[in-house]
């Protein structure tokens, strides 16, 4: 650990305080009435979309209309993302010759990028033609996070509103985020990192002849517009194989903190964006100050871990002082690394620019647990947000009785039916990390596809059904998937994903129609220090605690055996 | 449902010509006025050659270059294109070795790299340096360009002598190549392999 | 019953059951010991069982449990000395959370049972009417079973007669002893007149006698409603409590799930884990403290409201009171002590003030009213006009009468006369003179100031005005003070004109008025504080007042209000003091804490729960993992067993605090929050260290595990 490591967490963490408020602004003026002199340009073009796709974009939805017309849009998008891949080696723009997916591979990656997780059961460059990549998979990072954010803004309605039936219009939202948030955003971020020199072009890969006279083929490709939605929308899914880790598609500790700042710039705008939309700021302070809290603890307990070098080395008299460098690249080194791996995974983008499997035990149980806890520290594009107040409807609703009041949030009182959604979306994908992970560890084509044994084995397995819950897609890459695994993380990622979704519209739906209770000195302050440890509290005791025996097992017993000398 | 169907498809539609044509178009269109170089893949020319990229390591095994880090890909057997072997730096298909920290297999390989280390430079060893963490251990995509100042470090003796040069040039040449942190805080110091041996093959 | 005029400032609604405290004092006492006792396994029925989610689930595994044992016992297995003492541990759980339910409603139905004696052994002593329409203590009465009496009837209760019935004092004073219904021995006094005159059946005379009408039809008196709402014991979940439970059975859900997939995650590293100790476990996870004592604190709640003799007609009431925003005050009675004293003398041109003060003492001499005995003590204050003995001076009382709304005396010829102003004036023949208009101005300042102006008149000479004025009760400037802090508004509604009602709005430290009130005013008000999204309460005991009663979200009604009323509102005050609603506030808030407070104090116990048992749980295969046990507990099974019998005993320590509930300090919601937190969310987390360190130090010096 040095100093330079410790300013490089620092200005990360003032850069995102700072873009906090100008992302929040953004959004929450794209998502209203006023979009100033662009307004006026787009918004017509806008509504001739609508009039041929046969949208009334003043027609609001109810919770469940827009629960509806999301889940026909995610059934579109899994379709034509499975038949593409399905027919890969006989659609164009495959210059490598690669050929079609198999039914299990097709039907994973169509579910991955679906929802968000962009877990990836393949490596990019051996596997995906740039057609696959362009027109089937950049497409699902850019509509899988512009439909995050719309559902993040149609719960911050329910928040919002009082005695309302509606929610917003699902359509204009998604098309809204997409086109003016979504889209400039990775424009600019594409050529920033062209800049630093991600490729893009659609030339063939390169052959060069190495000083040594060594042949080596370059794997290129149109890198940059993907790696940049890729960040954004905190999808994850890497052109290459290595991901950010790969110089292609993060050159330079410059492109790193970029990256690492795109993954959290949308997550942080919103809180921003719900305090605008609730009409007070400090409450969307509040939220981030609770992320910001977890995250920082996560980030300085990996450093902490990653900083020491593997015992095991160090008695073979290898200098200690760079510490745990397997698996980590050198520009990048143990700060930037561990920063990027919390990052990463308090927002569920599941991009790596180390590998999370060669960490320490403890440098990677912080990932993991930041999985486990929902994916609710800036989290997912939108996903975050509405994971978020999950959270904090439950923390409001366990301790705000204890100011004597029935307990409210933003002047909702909070009742039987908000606890039932709040309850499924909190629960349901803890119980299917959990009973996934122990089907897959005892069964023969789950153990199979390990590549660790022991406690490491162990935490390989949890963590790939954690990570695909989570929707974050980030792995603990040894494990070799096969049609078992592609099958169940299929099914995991769904439940992750639509187990959330629906609770929390239906949630904001409830909530939209409940009278705004009037604030008072007796009310519950929900913008305070105490409402914050509140929710610290409540996220790692309700959310992380199930989690715990699963913890001991894995990566807490490896700690153990690692200093005990022990190898497996 | 069948009333979503229709607004479903057309912005499925849209969206897809939007942001899976028009946008990655316009990215390698902008690009390729902008930036060609770097959109071409940072490739390094020597007599209007391409060595290989700046940003890709390559292999060095001749003890006249300075070595990169150890790499965890594979590729096709040299002599039997049907299996598949070890075959560092493999730019056509990254990877990392994967290997947790009880792994015996990590351990295994770490102690054959130190042994190898040591046999390649005991110049170094009786000068007193210890082994560089990162010349032991696999980088994260298995192309990492760079290595540690320590790690060029631990090599000048032997590249000196291999060269025949004073070891002070060698050191030198290390200074001047490395990179310090962005700013002083972005990034480690490092220093890139295929530009410190084409700097070395430049010496005279 | 005390009845209070004045609520004391700084007191909680724990303050009325003044030092002692009700729920340790209930808890020691045996009679009511051995019926829980016995009530708690009669509870284990899982009929009964089944409508607490999570202890019903604890009730399943311990019965698996058993069976385990069972089986064990018959092959002999290992360890079955362990094994016996878990699973004993394992019902003292459920058992333990029956008793906690038992007990608290074990309090109401003691005071049942004792009061259905009180009702059925009754009779009244029906009085006949005497010649001139009156009753009277010398009338002839008849003695008639109490459940024969009727509504209207009036019935002469003496030094030892049990009231047969609810009803109104009409005559008399005496001391009663209510504490066959609140449980409070000392006696109270009850009267004709005033607010103390409404009387409940089941309660004791002490000493003197009341002539009272009966008011309540049988079957509808308090007695009737007590004994319905502690023996419907099937009481209704409120909303809040609903809410809660679908929370319990959430996270004994998950619980499910993570015990569930342990033995596959020790399979794949080798181990086996006991069924027993996944039960052990999974049970000390799921939050049963919580569980337990949720419907104890249910029933406490209404039981606190009964003590403090308001009948809840629902618990949602009582919640609803604890979310209270505004507070609907009637000025009379509860701002301002009920009578008006006299202030001023305002003499008409050509008359003293001192004649004035003279005059308008002679007339009150005999007025036992308490605005006549202010004029009296006014007049000597003032003029050190002594009183004089009636009797000596042939003084002739003149009573107040509906006819001439006037009292006064006859002194030989003279007659000296007092009333309102225009009755007086209409005695006068309405004069239009100088005399009449100066007293007609001073009436019309009098009225302006808040004040009500008595005009005397000695003989036919109009000699002035007499200033009465309304008195704001001790303390309750205070009393508004504390309820700002607590976030509730208090508005002050009266029928004064705007200015009197700006003054005494001042003058209390009212937040809010409403003047000149009308039901319909009223009802607007309401409706208006409701649509900012405002929760309101408000008392009343007219007919006028149902329609507001309904609309408030806490409505108490006096019980010597109407029947209107009475229906009309969701909660009865027995004592018919509408200062209650402050309290019944308090006792909402206090219900609500004692839930929240339980529900984070039994969540936070998880973490030690976690720390004895997962290395205990996992040491036969992991031996490194022994480095968790931070508590340094002895031995797996004793690390075990601890866990498992704090997890019982939490549930019988907390049984106190149940039924009385978590102190309600009005100090605004921050600052409430951070001691609960601080209590019970730190504290949650640290007590089971503390605890389950302390139970394993005993058990393994006693050699059990």
């Amino acid at each position: 650990m040095t100093i330079t490591g410790w300013t490089l967490i620092a200005a990360f963490l003032v850069a995102t305080v700072l873009l906090t408020p100008v992302a929040g602004n953004a959004m929450t003026r794209v998502m209203g009435a006023s979009m100033g002199a662009v307004g006026r340009f787009f918004r017509p073009l806008e509504a001739g979309l609508y009039r041929l796709a046969g949208i009334d974009a003043a027609r609001e939805q109810s919770w469940w209309g827009y629960a509806l017309a999301m889940l026909v849009f995610k059934l579109v998008c899994f379709l034509v993302v499975y038949s593409f891949l399905r027919l890969q080696a006989h659609l164009p723009l495959n210059p490598l010759g690669l050929g079609s997916l198999t039914p299990d591979l097709a039907y994973n990656t169509a579910i991955s990028f679906m929802t968000n997780t962009n877990w990836q059961s393949y490596a990019g460059e051996t596997t995906m033609s740039y057609l696959s990549q362009m027109a089937a998979l950049t497409v699902q990072n850019f509509t899988s996070a512009a439909a995050g954010i719309a559902i993040a803004f149609a719960v911050f309605r329910g928040f919002a509103r009082g005695s309302a039936k509606t929610i917003g219009n699902f359509w204009v939202d998604l098309t809204r985020i997409t086109l003016y948030v979504l889209v400039p955003g990775s424009v600019v971020l594409a050529l920033f990192l062209v800049w630093q020199g991600v490729p893009q072009t659609f030339s063939n890969s390169i052959a060069v002849t190495t000083l040594e006279g060594a042949h080596q083929t370059i794997a290129v490709g149109p890198v940059a517009s993907q790696e940049a939605i890729k960040m954004l929308g905190t999808n994850g899914g890497g052109f290459f194989n290595t991901n950010s880790a790969h110089p292609f598609e993060n050159p330079t500790p410059l492109t790193n903190f970029i990256e690492m700042l795109a993954i959290f710039v949308i997550g942080g705008g919103l809180t921003s964006a719900f305090g605008r939309m609730v009409g007070d700021r400090r409450q969307g302070w509040a939220v981030f100050s609770v992320m910001a809290a977890l995250f920082v603890v996560g980030v300085a307990v990996t450093y902490w871990a990653e900083g020491h070098a593997n015992p095991a080395f160090a008695a073979l008299g290898v200098d200690p002082g760079l510490g745990n460098m397997e698996g980590k690249e050198t520009r990048f080194g143990i700060a930037a690394s561990s920063l990027f791996a919390t990052v990463t995974t308090d927002a569920s983008c599941g991009a790596v620019n180390a590998m999370h499997e060669s960490f320490l035990p403890l440098g990677g149980m912080v990932p993991l647990v930041n999985m486990m806890l929902g994916e609710v520290i800036f989290g997912g594009v939108g996903s975050g947000m509405y994971g978020f107040l999950l959270f904090a409807v439950v923390s409001v609703f366990i301790a705000g009785l204890m100011v004597g009041r029935t307990p409210e949030y933003l002047g909702k009182k909070i009742e039987a039916r908000e606890i039932k959604m709040t309850m499924l979306g909190i629960l349901v994908p803890p119980m299917m990390i959990l009973t996934m992970t122990a089907i897959a560890i005892v069964v023969a084509p789950g153990t199979s596809a390990m590549s660790a044994s022991g406690p490491h084995g162990f935490t390989e397995v949890l963590y790939e059904y954690t990570s695909a819950g989570a929707n974050n897609g980030s792995a603990f890459s040894g494990l070799t998937a096969n049609s078992f695994w592609n099958i169940t993380l299929g099914i995991t990622m769904m439940i992750g994903r639509f187990f959330v979704i629906i609770p929390a519209l239906a949630l904001a739906g409830s909530l939209a129609a409940k009278k705004t209770v009037a604030p008072s000195v007796g009310t519950f302050p929900t913008h305070g220090g105490l409402f914050i440890g509140l929710v610290i509290g409540v996220i790692l005791i309700v959310g992380g605690l199930t989690f715990l025996p699963a913890l001991a097992l894995g990566p807490i017993v490896e700690h153990l055996a690692m200093g005990a000398g022990t190898l497996y | 449902m069948l009333r979503e169907l229709r607004p479903a498809l057309v912005l499925f539609l849209f969206l897809s010509v939007v942001t899976g044509v028009l946008y990655p178009l316009a990215i390698t269109g902008a690009a390729s006025v902008l930036f060609p170089r770097q959109a071409g893949g940072s490739l390094v020319l020597v007599d209007g050659k391409p060595v290989g990229s700046e940003l890709i390591g390559q292999n060095f095994t001749s003890p006249r270059y300075f070595h990169p880090r150890p790499s965890a890909t594979s590729g096709p057997d040299p002599v039997d294109a049907s299996k598949s072997g070890p075959l560092p730096y493999n730019a056509a298909a990254s990877v990392g070795s994967n290997l947790g920290p009880t792994s015996k297999s990590l351990v295994d390989r770490v102690t054959a790299s130190v042994a190898a280390l040591r046999a390649e430079n005991p110049e170094a060893l009786r000068e007193g340096l210890a082994i560089p963490a990162d010349l032991v251990t696999t980088s994260g995509s298995g192309l990492d360009p760079d290595i540690s100042p320590q790690a060029a470090r631990f090599q000048v003796s032997r590249i000196a002598a291999a060269r025949k040069l004073p070891e002070e040039r060698v050191h030198d040449l290390i200074l001047r190549m490395t990179q310090a942190p962005l700013a002083g805080v972005l990034g480690e110091p490092r220093i890139n392999v295929l530009r410190l041996n084409l700097a070395l093959d430049a010496m005279k | 019953m005390t009845v209070q005029s004045i609520m004391p400032a700084h007191d909680g609604p724990g303050g009325k059951e003044s030092g002692r405290n009700p729920g340790r004092s209930s808890l020691l006492r045996a009679d009511l010991l051995v019926p829980a006792i016995r009530e708690s396994f009669r509870k284990l029925d899982p009929r009964v069982m089944w409508h607490n989610p999570v202890m019903f689930v604890v009730e399943i595994v311990s019965t698996l449990t058993t069976i385990l044992l069972l089986r064990d016992l018959a092959t002999g297995a290992p360890h079955i000395g362990f094994a016996i003492q878990i699973n004993l541990w394992l019902w003292f759980t459920v058992l333990f959370a029956n008793f906690a339910e038992a007990v608290a409603e074990g309090r109401g139905k003691a005071q049942a049972a004792s009061l259905r004696r009180a009702r059925t052994d009754a009779t009244g002593k029906r009085l006949l009417p005497t010649d001139t329409g009156k009753w009277s203590y010398a009338g002839v009465y008849e003695e008639v079973p109490a459940p024969e009496l009727q509504p209207g009837d009036v019935v002469l209760v003496e030094a030892g007669d049990f009231m047969p019935s609810d009803g109104e004092v009409i005559d008399g004073v005496a001391s009663i002893d209510e504490s066959a219904i609140t449980g409070e021995s000392a006696p109270v006094v009850r009267e004709s007149g005033g607010d103390r005159s409404a009387v409940t059946g089941g309660t004791r005379v002490l000493s003197d006698w009341i002539i009272v009408r009966i008011t309540a039809a049988q079957g509808s008196t308090f007695l009737d409603r007590m004994i319905g709402l502690v023996e419907g014991a099937q009481r209704q979940k409120t909303p809040n409590e609903i809410a809660l439970n679908i929370l319990l059975a959430g996270l004994t859900l998950v619980f499910i799930f993570a015990i569930a997939t342990i033995p596959s995650f020790a399979a794949y590293a080798g181990g086996q884990i006991p069924v027993l100790v996944l039960v052990a476990l999974f049970v000390t996870l799921i939050p049963t403290t919580i569980g337990a004592l949720l419907s104890s604190i249910g029933i406490a709640g209404m039981d606190r409201l009964i003590r403090f003799n308001v009948l809840a007609m629902s618990g949602r009431a009582v919640e609803a009171a604890g979310d209270v925003d505004t507070l609907l005050l009637d000025k009379t009675g509860t701002i301002t002590i009920g009578n008006r004293q006299a202030s001023d003398f305002l003499p008409v041109p050509g008359v003293t003030e001192q004649e004035l003060a003279d005059a308008a003492q002679l007339a009150s001499l005999a007025d036992e009213t308490p605005e006549g005995r202010s004029i009296v003590v006014l007049a000597k204050e003032r003029f050190n006009i002594r009183a004089r003995e009636m009797a000596q001076a042939g003084m002739q009382f003149v009573p107040f009468t509906a006819q001439t709304r006037m009292s006064g005396v006859d002194i030989g010829e003279r007659c000296i006369r007092k009333g309102a102003v225009d009755s007086v004036l209409a005695y006068l023949g309405n004069p239009a003179d100088a005399s009449a208009q100066a007293a007609i101005a001073n009436a019309d300042t009098v009225g302006r100031a808040g004040g009500t102006p008595l005009a005397v008149v000695d003989d036919d000479r109009l000699l002035g005005i007499v200033a009465l004025k309304d008195v704001v009760k001790g303390g309750i400037r205070e009393r508004f003070a504390e309820l700002r802090r607590m976030g509730i508004r208090t508005v002050m509604i009266t029928g004064d004109n705007p200015l009197t009602a700006a003054a005494i709005a001042a003058e209390s430290g009212v937040d809010d008025f409403l003047a000149q009130a009308t039901p319909e005013a009223k009802l607007a008000l309401i409706r208006k504080e409701q649509a900012e999204g405002k929760l309101v309460a408000m008392c009343g005991d007219g007919t006028n007042d149902a329609p507001a009663l309904a609309q408030a979200d806490v409505g108490v009604a006096m019980n010597t209000g109407t029947m209107a009323a009475r229906e009309a509102g969701n909660m009865v005050d027995l004592d018919s003091d509408p200062t209650k609603l402050i309290e019944i506030v308090g006792i909402g808030k206090q219900l609500l804490m004692t839930r929240g407070a339980l529900t984070t104090f039994s969540i936070a116990n998880d973490v030690a729960k976690y720390f004895a048992i997962i290395p205990a749980m996992f040491i036969g295969f992991y031996p490194q993992l022994s480095a968790l046990n931070v508590m340094r507990l002895g031995t797996p099974q004793s690390a075990i067993l601890s866990a498992i019998i704090f997890n019982a005993l939490i549930i019988i320590f907390l049984i106190p605090l149940s039924l009385t509930g978590v102190r309600y300090r009005p100090v605004g919601a921050a600052a409430l929050l951070r001691r609960n937190l601080l209590a019970f969310g730190v504290g949650g987390v640290v007590a089971p260290f503390v605890g389950i360190k302390l139970i394993d130090l005993l058990v393994n010096a006693l050699g059990i595990a």
